[in-house]
């Protein structure tokens, strides 16, 4: 067969989701951001809930997601997006609600959100970009910053004795009675990427059983601020972000 | 025995050329363009050895920014 | 349930209106002098009666938050706290403004700066008109006197923050949010359907269908020129509601020489202080302005042409008076008068303040 011949639309295996439109995404070359996005795309494709999905946006990186993926979206003041998220799930049960938040806006500024809505057990998901930096504001220190990691703000490596320790949230939210659903992905492998892609599933359809909060964490690259290539971007986070934020579920109660 | 042949079309001018799709295909289908570049002067992905392909989709699964189409066909004759 | 008259506090009285008037959404914190709104609230359980949800959250930022979310959703959505939880409720407030939404939000004032007193106070009169946070935006600000006004500005509030697309200050206090008094609650409106919701909030964020592209709430606008023009159309419906919505009340005014301008619980006094004036033979009047931006701005112009001075009584080191001298395009003698940090002065004291000034 040629590859003319191949190339038929029936044979098609993978493409760009539909809902993933033809903006062209800001974010640098090999952002784990794209991938995700892609993914999110694809199963509210998937589950035909594009016409009740409400999505909360964050600041940071992805402040603009909502040109990307074609559904109902509002964008949070800064680390706000789990009480955007409580309101609209709350007021309007029926809708998909689910926020997209960084390490910065859930883990530090948001710190307070994240985790009352998560105690309360809102019936929503959060998909939590973790790469440990402050990618939008130029590269400075995030509350899951490894220990010795360098960045703007932390130029001789973050000291713990001046800067605290990682703050490993993902932990403390699955410690949470209202939490159903726990876990810890990354996408820097095509079988990483269709075990995210299952997690996020599972936390969209936790949502709309109402079953309780969903935390979906992405262990996720920062080419620009860890000034690496995509793929020693990918081999340095498996080399140490992995070690600190281990990958799998914390926590499933579909599982018990 | 059923063969397995895939293809891919790259939209060369949504590709970053951040070389994640190269990396990820196990058959060394894809490579870099070595001078050229897109209209945002990128050097986008191309299929190099395109008969290799398996079309499994390794490649636009890792691929950031939605490039990649892939196409597969199971030959059972 | 029909119309009902009663009596109870000013702060009860809002959260019965609130259910009365179809809110969907309450979402507060507790903090003096106003937190009878959210237990009232609570205890109405109006979740089981007309759906509205009620919801204590972990703070006033995740709280007026949880109003800009519910908002972008083309629910009618109120907040309420007191000055030091309204100062951390501004970052959502300016979001609110920017995105247009309709909110209503309620600052029951109390005596500041700072964590301040718990007493009563008109000190956030600057905050609540001139922005209070970031950027170039207005709140229309009502100022309720009474226990009545409490919940008749529910209705008000939420009507004007629809019409106008436009977040809405209930500017309280301590004393009419404490005091009790008769009022007449509203017969029950019911709270729109979300077929209502989709026809009369087409900008409503509320699960995209087939037929219209994603309604996108966002306050964010990097290109200047984009942001440029966002603010000129905020300007112009600033420019409307001012020239439509300014609402005052005037007491003996037709033959005063004197005039006095007071806000909120401070009109009241100052109407018992023209009563006494008059039994002195001075002749003074009374403007209550009731939004406080729209500023009435006209009317106190047209009014002052024909009198000697001017009086402004606030329980603030001296706010509102600009926007009186502002207010005048011919001189007039115009003083001020105002006890802070959560005294309240009596009608006594205002009438030796308006002798003094004047010389009477």
């Amino acid at each position: 067969m040629t590859p003319e011949e191949i190339k038929n639309p029936c044979n098609i295996v993978a493409a760009k989701p539909r809902l993933l439109n033809d903006n062209t995404m800001h974010y640098c070359p090999g952002c784990s951001h794209g991938v995700v996005h892609k993914i999110i795309a694809e199963v509210v494709e998937e589950m035909g809930a594009e016409h009740i999905t409400i999505a909360i946006a964050p600041v940071g990186c992805a402040v603009m997601a909502y040109n990307y993926i074609d559904v109902d979206w509002i964008e949070a003041a800064h680390g706000r997006a789990p009480a955007i998220a409580t309101a609209v799930k709350r007021l309007n049960p029926s809708r998909l609600v689910f926020t997209y938040q960084g390490d910065g806006d859930l883990a530090a500024i948001g710190t307070a959100e994240t985790i009352h809505a998560a105690n309360r057990g809102e019936n929503i998901a959060i998909i939590f970009i973790n790469n440990g930096i402050y990618g939008m504001t130029g590269g400075q220190m995030a509350p899951t910053t490894l220990e010795g990691m360098v960045t703007s703000t932390t130029p001789y490596g973050r000291n713990v004795e001046l800067n605290g320790y990682p703050l490993n949230i993902t932990d403390l939210l699955a410690r949470l009675p209202g939490t159903c659903y726990v876990t810890r992905q990354s996408v820097h492998t095509a079988p990483a990427v269709r075990k995210a892609k299952k997690a996020i599933r599972e936390a969209f359809e936790n949502s709309m059983k109402g079953m309780g909060t969903s935390v979906v964490e992405i262990v996720s690259t920062c080419v620009s601020g860890w000034k690496m290539t995509p793929e020693k971007a990918n081999q340095w986070m498996e080399e140490n972000m992995f070690d600190h934020y281990p990958l799998g579920d914390l926590k499933n109660i579909n599982k018990l | 025995m059923a063969r397995i042949t895939g293809a891919v079309d790259i939209d060369r001018e949504r590709c970053k050329g951040c070389d994640l799709c190269v990396v990820a295909c196990p058959c060394n289908v894809l490579a870099l363009q070595a001078k050229d570049v897109n209209d945002r002067g990128y050097h986008y992905a191309v299929d190099t050895t395109p008969e290799a392909c398996i079309g499994c989709a390794a490649c636009a699964t890792v691929c950031p920014d939605g490039c990649i189409t892939v196409y597969r066909v199971v030959d059972k004759s | 349930m029909d119309e009902e008259v009663t009596l109870m506090k000013g702060n009860e009285a809002i959260a019965h209106a609130a259910v009365r008037y179809g809110v969907d959404g309450y979402f507060g914190y507790p903090i003096t002098p106003q937190s009878e709104i959210l237990e009232t609230l609570e205890e109405l359980m109006p979740w089981k009666t007309t759906g509205m949800v009620v919801l204590q959250a972990e703070s006033e930022i995740a709280a007026v938050n949880m109003v800009y979310g519910g908002a972008a959703t083309g629910k009618a959505c109120m907040t309420s706290s007191s000055s030091p939880g309204i100062s951390l409720k501004q970052e959502g407030i300016s979001y609110i403004a920017a995105g247009e939404l309709p909110a209503l939000i309620i600052n029951c004032m109390r005596g500041g700066p700072g964590l301040g007193t718990i007493q009563p106070s008109q000190s956030d009169y600057f905050q609540a008109t001139k922005g209070g946070g970031h950027g170039d935006y207005r709140l229309i600000v009502l100022a309720p006197a009474s226990v009545q006004e409490m919940a008749d500005f529910v209705g008000l509030g939420l009507d004007l923050a629809f019409k106008y697309r436009n977040p809405v200050m209930m500017l309280a206090d301590g004393v009419v949010g404490q005091m009790m008094e008769r009022v007449k609650l509203p017969a029950p409106r019911p709270r729109r359907t979300d077929e209502e919701i989709a026809a009369e909030c087409p900008w409503a964020v509320t699960g995209k269908p087939a037929s219209r592209k994603p309604n996108i709430m966002t306050t964010l606008e990097l290109d200047p020129h984009g942001m440029e023009k966002h603010n000129i159309h905020l300007q112009e419906k600033y420019r409307s509601i001012e020239e439509h919505e300014a609402r005052w009340e005037e007491y003996d005014t037709d033959d005063a020489e004197y005039l006095i301008v007071a806000f909120g619980c401070v009109a009241r006094i100052c109407q018992k202080a023209v009563e006494e004036a008059r039994e002195a033979g001075i002749k003074v009047g009374l403007l209550r302005p009731i939004t406080l931006w729209p500023y009435p701005s006209e009317a106190i112009r047209r009014i002052s042409k024909r009198m000697k001075g001017i009086l402004v009584v606030e329980l603030n080191a001296g706010q509102m008076i600009e926007d009186v001298r502002l207010s005048l395009d011919e001189p007039r003698p115009v003083h001020h008068f105002g006890r802070m940090g959560g005294i309240v002065m009596d009608p006594d004291e205002v009438l030796v303040a308006l002798k003094e000034k004047f010389q009477l």
